[in-house]
């Protein structure tokens, strides 16, 4: 039997290098033995990704892509297709929780400085991975053509209008002179076949990048620098079977939390799916509140912050260009905020935490108050690259180990 | 294969002229997949005037109606109303309607309209387009305690007086605009021609 498969699988070998590919990104992949928590995120996001794909699929069956007939087609699935609450469900909760993963997983990456030489292009891979998946969102929130839909698509493709040629850029990515079913088509064609398309193959690209030079860890070494004698790194494990199981832990405990929100709160108490959604889209009033789904927020209280509509747009704008140069603004001489001088330390804490600050900000009305602390948050956002390159100028950092610590 | 006798300066050519012709060629067939987002034959044709009858609009309130898919406000504003518009300048952005694109010519004065007490106006927003809310009332509002009456954008804040005349401090840089009006009669409102553009 055994000698039977190994035939098989040589004869397949011969011809398509499975084996081979296996053991390059699986049994052979080595990565570093001290992983903790934080990196889960990663493997979290392509689950999302698997589940946005499935249940999109799905949704696709019954969904109707029209301006007179999309909101009331997303009822249908709610109330009268079998199971179809359930996989609308999971399709919405998915986006929220493919969200939370990447904002996790990039946090993760500032931490311990995986962006770092020579991470570059997996960075600059897996941003783009994050402004395609900010494109799908939207568009996908687009699609059930309730006031939210209608008023938050107005909203951003006027963003484009700052623009030079503004008016005919937003007529042509509308479609029309505003809003209205040729808007609506397009999204549902963008959303439901090129963008994914780009998506899947970006993390093709961000996971060939990252088995080319190895994961980074949490102490931000080189695991490569110490091998054994047949050339394994000494403080690496095999991906497969170590990390597969370990993540399979981290899936469990993830999609239950998944479920929970999924079965108790679908609409994420108005954040997820917001109330004014479940009202059809009508073009002549905005509703009283309008706010982006939280994964917008922070870009959002950025934009509002600036009492300008070319400076604000452009201050938005330079946020998420300003992530894509991160490598080449952090001039540490080590990876790991471990070993970061102490004001580099609190300050990346600070980072995380004003991100936060600034998501929810986003979802709020904008009241004096608000706006001020907002306008406090975008400072501090900036700040933090503005603090980069500088930091290494005033700030000693720590020794770096030689090899990693902690681990299993 | 051999390199020998290889003329590289010609290759050099012939694969620098195929790969753009080529590009020419790519350049070309893009035009097609472009052109077909702009807006269509039908969606061009979907802008038929719009006729309002005002004589229901009372002193102080507003009506929406619908032009080219777009709201259109039309408020009937009282004496006090319009006393409110003089002291205002300085806390506007734009008092003296100098953005003439904002507003047609007949427009261009303190009230922004044909008629003083009558005001017609794009519902749309200057900074992200939405639909501003009419808030009549000179009461203190949470988003400014010393608020005149006008139209605040729910969106962003941006907030505008009883001419929609954009205050200093909003997101949006430009006044409400007003657009192409004339009255067919007393009480009857056209939206989208005047004398100009029949």
């Amino acid at each position: 039997m055994s000698q039977n498969t190994n035939k098989i699988m040589a004869w397949i070998d011969d011809r398509l290098p499975v084996t081979q590919t296996y053991e390059k990104h699986m049994s052979k992949y080595y990565a570093p033995k001290n992983f903790n928590f934080w990196y889960f995120f990663g493997v979290l996001s392509m689950l999302m990704l698997v589940n946005q794909i499935l249940t999109g699929i799905w949704l696709t069956m019954q969904f109707t892509p029209s301006a007179e007939a999309a909101f009331a087609s997303v009822e249908y699935i709610m109330r009268d297709v079998e199971w179809g609450w359930l996989i609308r469900y999971m399709h919405s909760t998915g986006a929220t929780f493919f969200f939370v993963a990447v904002y996790l997983h990039m946090m993760r990456a500032i931490l311990y400085g995986s962006y770092q030489k020579p991470r570059e292009l997996i960075w600059i891979f897996g941003m783009l991975i994050y402004l395609a998946l900010m494109a799908e969102a939207f568009m996908g929130y687009v699609l059930p053509w309730g006031q939210m839909s209608y008023w938050g698509a107005q909203v951003i493709i006027s963003l484009f209008s700052v623009m030079p040629y503004g008016d005919l850029l937003t007529e042509w990515i509308r479609g029309d002179f505003l809003i209205s079913g040729a808007t609506l088509n397009r999204f549902f064609a963008l959303h439901v076949v090129a963008v994914p398309l780009v998506i899947v193959a970006l993390v093709v690209m961000h996971l060939l990048a990252l088995h080319e030079v190895g994961s980074n860890n949490p102490d931000g070494v080189d695991i490569k620098k110490h091998k054994d004698e047949n050339g394994k790194p000494l403080d690496g494990i095999p991906f497969h079977p170590y990390y597969t199981v370990h993540d399979l832990v981290g899936i469990v405990v993830f999609l239950m939390v998944f479920c929970t929100v999924l079965f108790f709160f679908p609409e994420g108490n108005g954040f997820m799916l917001e109330y004014a959604n479940f009202e059809p889209a009508n073009g002549l009033k905005t509703p009283e509140h309008i706010a982006p789904v939280w994964y917008f927020g922070a870009f959002y209280a950025i934009l509002r912050a600036v009492p300008d509509k070319l400076l604000g747009v452009i201050a938005m704008g330079a946020a998420i260009a300003v992530l894509f140069v991160l490598p080449w603004l952090d001039r540490s001489p080590v990876r790991s905020w471990r070993y970061k001088g102490i004001v580099s330390r609190i300050y990346i804490v600070i980072f995380g935490f004003n991100f936060a600050l600034l998501t929810w900000l986003g979802t709020q009305p904008a009241t004096e108050l608000l706006t001020l602390i907002a306008q406090i948050a975008s400072v501090i956002y900036f700040g933090y690259f503005a603090f980069l390159p500088v930091a290494p100028k005033f700030e000693k950092t720590k020794p770096v180990p030689e090899r990693v610590t902690g681990g299993h | 294969m051999s390199q020998d006798g290889v003329n590289k300066a010609r290759r050099t050519l012939l694969v620098g002229a195929t790969a753009g012709v080529g590009a020419v060629g790519a350049g070309f067939l893009a035009v097609p997949f472009v052109k077909s987002w702009m807006p269509s034959e039908k969606a061009k044709a979907a802008g038929a005037p719009a006729k309002i009858d005002v004589s229901k609009v009372e002193p102080g309130a507003m009506v929406t109606a619908e032009w080219r898919g777009k709201p259109v406000y039309v408020a009937r504003r009282t004496d006090d109303m319009l006393n409110t518009l003089e002291g205002l300048a300085d806390r506007l952005k734009d008092p003296e309607n100098a953005n003439k694109a904002q507003q047609p010519e007949y427009a261009d004065n303190l009230y922004r309209s044909r008629k003083p007490e009558l005001i017609v106006l794009l519902g749309v927003c200057t900074h992200l387009g939405c639909a501003p809310k009419y808030i009549p009332e000179v009461q203190p509002q949470p988003f400014d305690p010393n608020w005149q009456g006008g139209w605040f954008c729910p969106c962003h804040g941006s907030r505008f007086d009883l001419s929609g005349r954009v205050y200093g401090g909003s997101p949006a840089s430009d006044n409400l605009i007003v657009p192409a009006y004339m009255f067919e009669s007393e009480n009857v409102v056209v939206v989208g021609v005047d004398e100009e553009n029949a």
